[in-house]
């Protein structure tokens, strides 16, 4: 058989391959004995996936028409459907993209953090956290995103039991404790809508939710239902006020779980999100019932101050930067609030569906942004780990001077992150105040403003520690960091440049995956 | 002498049973209420109970912690291994039509495979559990 017909017969089946290739590698994973080898699994693996990813997303792109699998080839509102379109489409190579950019990285980080013997447990549990939020995204049945949110947050839950650190098993555990509670309560919206319509297909559950909202007796049960699954998801995405489990657990995992999580775990949940407020209830749903856009938009401006201020007195760096991803999933939620609300007629000549919504084209444009700026920062933070073992400010101190490479890849990241113009952090900001402006909410343009301007004291503030003050005992000590981890971190910060100034590969497909999703519903 | 001769004696002869209703719920899984699930924990709760008359360490040598360890992976590889039969066979993921000429028996078949991945991760990790919670404090 010649490469090609392999080819043309592996493709209808690639969708269910972007699962069962990284939940393959995972039991492969654990029949190791050498972490070696078991990364070496996940490398190969990895790259696969992302390249999956590519191709589905390219696919999407150039036919408009989503691609279904039909798992056990039963038909939909019976049988399991895998749905990849622009959205799901873009995402899925987000997450993809960046767990095998930062794989080489992996191997002496996680080599000199994790026991030898529970190593190939972490790139089995790595690798079954990836099929799980692989899954929540290309999944087109409720349930099965259930599952896979569960499966996703078992594997993260040992992740970051096995930081080195004594308090990763207290972070873990609380961590455990909330993200039960959200898939709960999921679980119950979900539930709620089952009795309601019958199906779990999205889908589905939207073409059925209709009669019910009519039906005043069934109604508040769809506001129910709404409520649960929003506040269960928002758990897992970590939105203010529900971030607590996330500075711990980003703190005392391995640095590279740190790094993969920090740039996939929650945009998968946001995802889930999305999917749930637009494509099954519906916008209009959440506007008349209840506030959810209002909702929405509050929290996420609190999160972009009050998480920031925390971030500022920080003397953790990691620590520092997980209050900095809350902050940053503010500015995600705050473009799907906005997303949410009538675009003023005055700013559009065009109808909906030609026009891209700019709100939501900011959110999904940060999703990859972020993903890619704040896994360069956690990874360079992973690099000065494995030279120094600590990132206590008072640690890192003036380590600057004796790794230049690392800490100007940081500083890169880090221009990025308060949304420099020419970084990539900058395209999110501008079509976050875009979508402000459609909307009439033309003080969230100045509270973008001001919360950037608190990023620039919290990423000045480590700037100052490492470049400028003299060298710490350890600092002074350290060496450069070596290959295998300068090239991932400065792919992620290159990119960051890369994105800033060419938004095809981001901006275009996120305001194409907009216009499928608002454009469909108004 | 020991004091718990009727219990040593009656556990041993109600274990064989205990392992067969397990392969009977296991057998019924597709036509019946049972499954892998529940025949797998049947199963487990036959080693704990031998664990927990005749000690830990008996228990150990009829289900020795590595070989447990070993299945808890093996099974979900059955599982997966059956959809990826099912695809070099040309069909969707954990569609078993290709495994029988008759399309009812070949679902039979497919899904009896998929429950046996089921009752082996089950019951191994239920057993994985016992060990882990009747060592604590041991080592």
């Amino acid at each position: 058989m010649s490469a090609m017909t392999f080819l043309n017969a592996v493709e209808p089946h690639l969708p269910i391959l972007l699962i069962i290739v990284p939940l393959f590698g995972a039991l492969m994973a654990t029949f190791m004995r050498s972490g070696t080898v078991a990364w070496f699994i996940s490398l190969v693996v990895s790259v696969l996936v992302a390249l999956i990813a590519w191709k589905l997303l390219n696919t999407i792109l150039s036919t408009g028409t989503p691609i279904i699998y039909k798992i056990g080839n039963w038909e939909a509102p019976i049988g399991i459907v895998y749905k990849v379109d622009q959205l799901s489409g873009f995402v899925l190579l987000v997450i993809a993209a960046i767990a095998a950019v930062m794989m080489p990285f992996a191997r002496r980080s996680i080599a000199a953090e994790i026991k030898q013997r529970a190593q190939p447990w972490y790139y089995a549990m790595y690798l079954l956290c990836l099929a799980g939020l692989m899954g929540i995204v290309i999944t087109g049945d409720a349930f099965n995103a259930f599952v896979f949110l569960e499966i996703s947050s078992l594997a993260t839950y040992v992740l970051i039991a096995l930081g080195r650190h004594r308090r990763a098993l207290l972070a873990a555990y609380q961590y455990l404790i909330m993200g039960t509670i959200g898939a709960t309560l999921y679980v119950i919206g979900i539930g709620l809508l089952y009795v309601l319509t019958g199906t779990l297909n999205f889908d589905d559950i939207a073409s059925r939710l209709g009669p019910a909202l009519a039906d005043p007796e069934r109604r508040n049960a769809v506001m129910a239902a709404l409520g649960f699954a929003f506040v269960g998801v928002s758990l897992k995405l970590a939105l203010f006020p529900m971030h607590v489990w996330l500075p711990n657990a980003y703190t005392y995992a391995p640095s590279v779980a740190t790094a993969f999580l920090a740039g996939t775990a929650t945009k998968a949940a946001i995802y889930l999100l999305i999917r749930l407020l637009f494509t099954v209830f519906g916008v209009s749903i959440s506007i008349e019932t209840l506030p959810v856009p209002q909702v929405l938009i509050v929290l996420s401006i609190a999160a972009m101050f009050l998480a920031s201020f925390s971030a500022v007195f920080e003397n953790n760096a990691k620590r520092m930067l997980a209050y900095s991803s809350i902050a940053q999933v503010g500015y995600i939620m705050l473009g799907v609030g906005l997303a949410c609300l009538p675009v003023l007629a005055a700013t559009t000549d065009a109808s909906p569906a030609t026009t891209p919504n700019n709100g939501m084209t900011a959110g999904l444009v940060h999703i990859a942004n972020h993903a890619i700026m704040k896994a360069a920062l956690f990874l360079a933070l992973g690099a000065v780990y494995y030279r120094i073992g600590s990132v206590l400010y008072k640690d890192i101190a003036g380590i600057g001077r004796t790794m230049p490479l690392t800490m100007l890849a940081f500083g890169i990241a880090g221009l990025g992150l308060m949304g420099t113009p020419g970084t990539a952090g900058f395209i999110s900001k501008w079509y976050l105040a875009l979508g402000a402006i459609d909307t009439g909410w033309y003080s969230i343009v100045f509270l973008i403003v001001a919360s950037s301007l608190i990023s620039l004291i919290y990423i000045g503030r480590i700037t100052e520690v490492v470049w400028f003050r003299e060298p710490s005992a350890a600092a002074a000590q350290a060496k450069e960091a070596p290959l295998s981890m300068l090239v991932p971190l400065w792919i992620l910060a290159l990119l960051t440049i890369y994105l800033g100034l060419d938004t095809r590969a981001t901006v275009d497909v996120a305001a194409e995956a907009a216009k499928v999703l608002v454009g469909g519903i108004r | 002498m020991r004091l718990d001769l009727i219990l040593r004696v009656g556990a041993k002869l109600v274990l064989p049973f205990i392992l067969l209703f397990a392969l009977y719920v296991q057998f019924h899984g597709d036509y019946g209420p049972g499954g892998g699930f529940q025949a797998g924990v049947i199963a487990a709760g036959m080693v704990i109970l031998y664990a927990i008359i005749f000690g830990i360490r008996a228990a150990k040598q009829i289900a020795p912690p590595s070989i447990v360890e070993f299945m808890v992976p093996l099974g979900v590889l059955i599982y997966c291994g059956t959809g990826i039969v099912s695809l070099l066979l040309g069909y969707n993921y954990l569609d078993f039509t290709g495994f029988h000429p008759d399309f009812l028996r070949a679902h039979e078949w497919g899904i009896l495979i998929v429950e046996l991945g089921v009752l082996v991760t089950v019951s191994s990790t239920m057993i994985a559990m016992f060990y882990a919670f009747a060592q604590r404090g041991r080592r």
